[in-house]
Parts: structure tokens; C-alpha cells; sequence
């Protein structure tokens, strides 16, 4: 009964110091990060664009120019990270260079980056989908559901 | 029978206090461009000086910091009779690798980033005991190793939060001895691990901030001194929102007067330097210890420091099962005497 009591009080001490953080804690600046993800999130888009319509005018098909189109980007997205610009674009625009596909490049590049030291078997190569891993994982899981749906609609 | 050095529940009363004889401090770049660039013995032009990795860099800081510390003083790695040193890698390899080049019998610690605090309440306590009469107090952290360690890899994209902290790059070492001269360790607190549940890795200060205001509180009625005893109660690495945080538990422990507060997270950097809530990391509160504090208590600008390094005690598996960040702090009483 006594331990119960404490294990009440404890939650409650908890529960109360939880609020004063969520008080004391700066807030983000919600407006200012939505902007430049916008930014740069759509930068990166119009730059995809150009260059899926500049392949198009080259006289690829939809297929092969959406194909060689992110493989390019996904080229820039690691050579920026190599640079080491790329973490300092994320710092701003936060989701806005995240979510598009070199934001995957960088998630990739990133730690085969960092972990080279460790040698190219133990390092780069354990370490290379430390980030992206489960990107890939559940993608993978993803589609062989869609597949699956799409069998059973065709029957 | 009743133990006759401690008083209270957890304070240390050291009978013939030691002499803090000397001490030595290297930075990173970034610390070299704060506001007491002059207080530090030596910055570093790059975060590898001159070695292959990171975790190499950094053991040698944390090597060549202990040697600074006994060169000040003539003196040899062998003159000293004990090392006390810990560090945040993993297995505390930046410690055990700067002992392995030292040749000083040698203890490690962890006590994440409440070490500078931990190794010389320790050390206090070999060389009052009448074991030793010459130990080195020594930690270190290194901005990079820390990263990998527990957040991401430094080129990905992420962004930080307001309340995020940067682990400083730096290391220090204070050798304490029987006799001397130098500031003195009266008495010491031995912390307590206090979780409140908080889980937000991005906000470390929020973790840790209850322990240290428990030490502080126990420190305080163990000994029967007022706030107002110290002309400064620093703690470790809280940065600005554990700082905040902290000053709304003294009001609620009934610290009144307030103390003359503040934080060596928050005085490390100058605003401008892109740290968010402030320093963190074990060479944080050391490298102000080593550098600024001490200085300014030989110059006796401060007679009287409270000094409670502060240390969140989780890890990256504890992080990702789930469990809640739990805190420490230890605060240790320097004194002109």
C-alpha cells in the first residue's frame, strides 16, 4: 500500500515537472522552419523538373527520363553531402531537403562518410544503411503488400 | 560507528582539505572563439590535432592536458601517484588510452558528463583518507566522437532543436595534493540518480537539471550553509533551459536566499556561436574549471565556488528501449583558505 503511494506520488512529481518543462522549453520557430522547407523543399523539385523536361526534349520516354532523373539527383544529393553542404542546408530547411530523394542520398552517404575510419567492412559497409536501413526495410515491406493487393484484384 | 568525514546524508568533510595545486585545459576551435579564450592553456587549429581519428584526437587532449597539468609544476606523468579520469566513448576509451601512454596507476570513472566533478571528489577523498599525497583529476570530450556516439553521423541533414545542446571539444586535468598551494577542497557532495521521466534526447538540460537542483538542496542543508556562503554555484552543462529549469526548483526547494547561480554550459559559448540551449559534455564544466573558475578564484574574484558538474547517465540502447533519461550531479566545495 505504502509502495503504491509512492509510486502515485512519484508519477505526479513526474507528471508536474513534465508541464514546467514543456513551460521553461523554447518553442521552435514553427513559421520560419514551414517557410524555408517550402524553400528549398520545392528548389529541389523545380531542379528535378528541369531536369526531367530537359531529358523529355532529348527525346527519352517517360520511364527512362524519370529513371535518369533520380539517378541525378540522387548523385547531387551525395556530392553535396561530400561537400559538406548538405548538413548545413538541413540544419534550415529541416523536412524541405529530408523528404525529397537527396535527402535518401545524404541519409546513405552521410554515415559511410563517418564510419570509413572503422575500415570498409565493419565501417562503410555495416554501417552504410544505419540511417536508411529501415527507409529500404519498409519499403520493401510496402511493396510486396501492394503486390500481393494487386494479385488478388487481377484474380 | 558513525563515519567521522561525513556529515548529513552525502556530504564529504574533508578534514585536511587538499590543495588544487594546479590545472590545464585544451580546447577545440570553436571554444578558442568564445569569451575566455585566454583562460585556456592551449586551442586546437583543427578537431584532429594531427591524428588519424577523432577518438585518437581526443585521448591525446585529454594526455597532453594531464601532462600540461604536472609540467606547470615541474613535474613528470610519473610524480603522479594516481590518475582519475573518464570520459563519454564507449568503454571510456579516451581515459584508459591517454593512462596507457602515462604510466600513473590508474582508476576510471564514468560518470557521463558530472566527471570533472566525480574524479575530484574522489581524488579528495584517496588523498584526505591519507593514501595518496599527489592525484590528477582528468576528462575530456571531443563535439565529433560525442556526435557519432549519440546522435547521427555529422554530414547528415538533421535539424536541431532550440534545446539541444553542443558537446564541447576539450579536455582538462587538475592535480590535487596533500600540500601546496592553491585553492583547497573543503567538502563534497555525492549526487544522487534522479529520473523525472523526461525522454527528449534534444533536451538534456530538462534531464538533468532535478539532480542538480537535489544536490545542490542536500549540499546545502547537510552542511547548514546558506546559498549566500558561495560567491558562485556553477553547475556542469545545463544550458540555458536547464538553467531556467534549475532556478524554478530552488524557488520550490525553499533556496532563499536565491544563490548566485549559473552555468558552465551557458558561459562557454557567447550567443552568437550557434550552440542553441548551450555547451555540453564532460570537458564543458572542466575546461571552465581548469581555465576561467580557477583563475578566478586565485585572483579572488571568487573566494568561495560551488562547483556541480552535472551528467545525464543514458545511452543510445537505454535511448531506443524506451527508458527515460536519469540524471546526477556532484558538487564539489573550492575555497582560499
Amino acid at each position: 500500500m505504502n509502495m503504491n503511494n509512492n509510486e502515485q506520488l512519484k508519477t505526479a512529481q513526474q507528471e508536474e515537472y513534465h508541464h514546467l518543462v514543456n513551460r521553461v522549453k523554447p518553442k521552435p520557430p514553427v513559421v520560419k522552419n514551414c517557410l524555408w522547407a517550402f524553400v528549398v523543399g520545392g528548389l529541389i523539385c523545380v531542379i528535378g523538373q528541369i531536369i526531367l523536361n530537359y531529358l523529355l526534349s532529348m527525346g527519352l520516354n517517360k520511364q527512362d527520363a524519370g529513371s535518369l532523373d533520380a539517378i541525378i539527383m540522387v548523385f547531387l544529393g551525395a556530392l553535396l553531402t561530400g561537400l559538406g553542404v548538405y548538413d548545413d542546408l538541413g540544419q534550415k530547411a529541416g523536412a524541405g531537403s529530408i523528404v525529397p530523394i537527396t535527402g535518401f542520398a545524404n541519409a546513405i552517404v552521410a554515415p559511410a562518410m563517418e564510419f570509413k575510419r572503422e575500415g570498409y567492412i565493419f565501417g562503410v559497409g555495416a554501417k552504410i544503411f544505419s540511417i536508411a536501413g529501415p527507409t529500404l526495410v519498409f519499403g520493401f515491406v510496402a511493396s510486396v503488400l501492394i503486390g500481393l493487393i494487386k494479385l488478388w484484384m487481377i484474380k | 560507528m558513525a563515519a567521522i568525514k561525513k556529515k548529513g546524508l552525502q556530504t564529504l568533510m574533508f578534514a585536511e582539505p587538499p590543495f588544487i595545486t594546479s590545472s590545464a585545459s585544451l580546447v577545440g576551435p570553436k571554444e578558442g572563439e568564445g569569451p575566455w579564450a585566454k583562460d585556456f592553456d592551449r586551442i586546437l587549429d583543427d578537431y584532429l590535432f594531427s591524428e588519424k581519428t577523432w577518438e585518437k584526437a581526443e585521448s591525446k587532449m585529454l594526455r597532453e592536458a594531464i601532462k600540461l597539468s604536472l609540467g606547470k609544476q615541474k613535474l613528470q606523468p610519473q610524480d603522479a601517484e594516481l590518475l582519475l579520469a573518464g570520459d563519454l566513448l564507449n568503454q571510456i576509451i579516451s581515459s584508459s588510452y591517454a593512462a596507457r601512454e602515462l604510466n600513473i596507476p590508474f582508476l576510471g570513472l564514468y560518470g557521463a558528463c558530472s566527471t570533472m566533478a566525480e574524479s575530484l571528489l574522489v581524488g579528495a577523498m584517496a588523498i584526505d583518507g591519507g593514501f595518496y599525497e599527489r592525484v590528477v583529476a582528468a576528462t575530456s570530450s571531443h563535439h565529433y566522437t560525442a556526435e557519432r556516439q549519440f546522435r547521427s553521423p555529422i554530414e547528415q541533414g538533421v535539424q536541431k532543436v532550440p534545446s539541444s545542446q553542443w558537446t564541447a571539444t576539450a579536455a582538462a586535468a587538475l592535480v590535487v595534493q596533500k600540500a601546496g598551494t592553491g585553492p583547497r577542497i573543503s567538502c563534497a557532495t555525492v549526487g544522487r540518480v534522479i529520473d523525472m521521466g523526461q525522454t527528449d534526447g534534444a533536451n538534456m538540460g530538462g534531464a538533468m537539471a532535478p539532480s542538480a537542483a537535489d544536490t545542490i538542496a542536500t549540499h546545502l542543508q547537510d552542511t547548514g550553509r546558506s546559498p549566500d556562503y558561495y560567491d558562485l554555484i556553477v553547475t556542469g552543462d545545463l544550458g540555458a533551459v536547464g538553467m531556467g529549469l534549475a532556478g524554478e526548483l530552488f524557488v520550490k526547494a525553499g533556496l532563499v536566499p536565491s544563490p548566485n547561480y549559473s552555468d558552465c554550459g551557458v558561459l562557454l559559448y557567447d550567443g552568437l556561436q550557434g550552440v542553441d540551449s548551450g555547451g555540453s559534455g564532460c570537458g564543458c564544466s572542466g575546461c571552465m574549471l581548469a581555465g576561467p573558475l580557477l583563475r578566478k578564484i586565485k585572483n579572488r574574484e571568487i573566494n568561495r565556488l560551488l562547483f556541480v558538474a552535472t551528467g545525464a547517465l543514458m545511452s543510445p540502447t537505454s535511448s531506443f528501449q524506451g527508458e527515460s533519461i536519469p540524471g546526477i550531479a556532484h558538487a564539489v566545495a573550492i575555497e582560499n583558505m
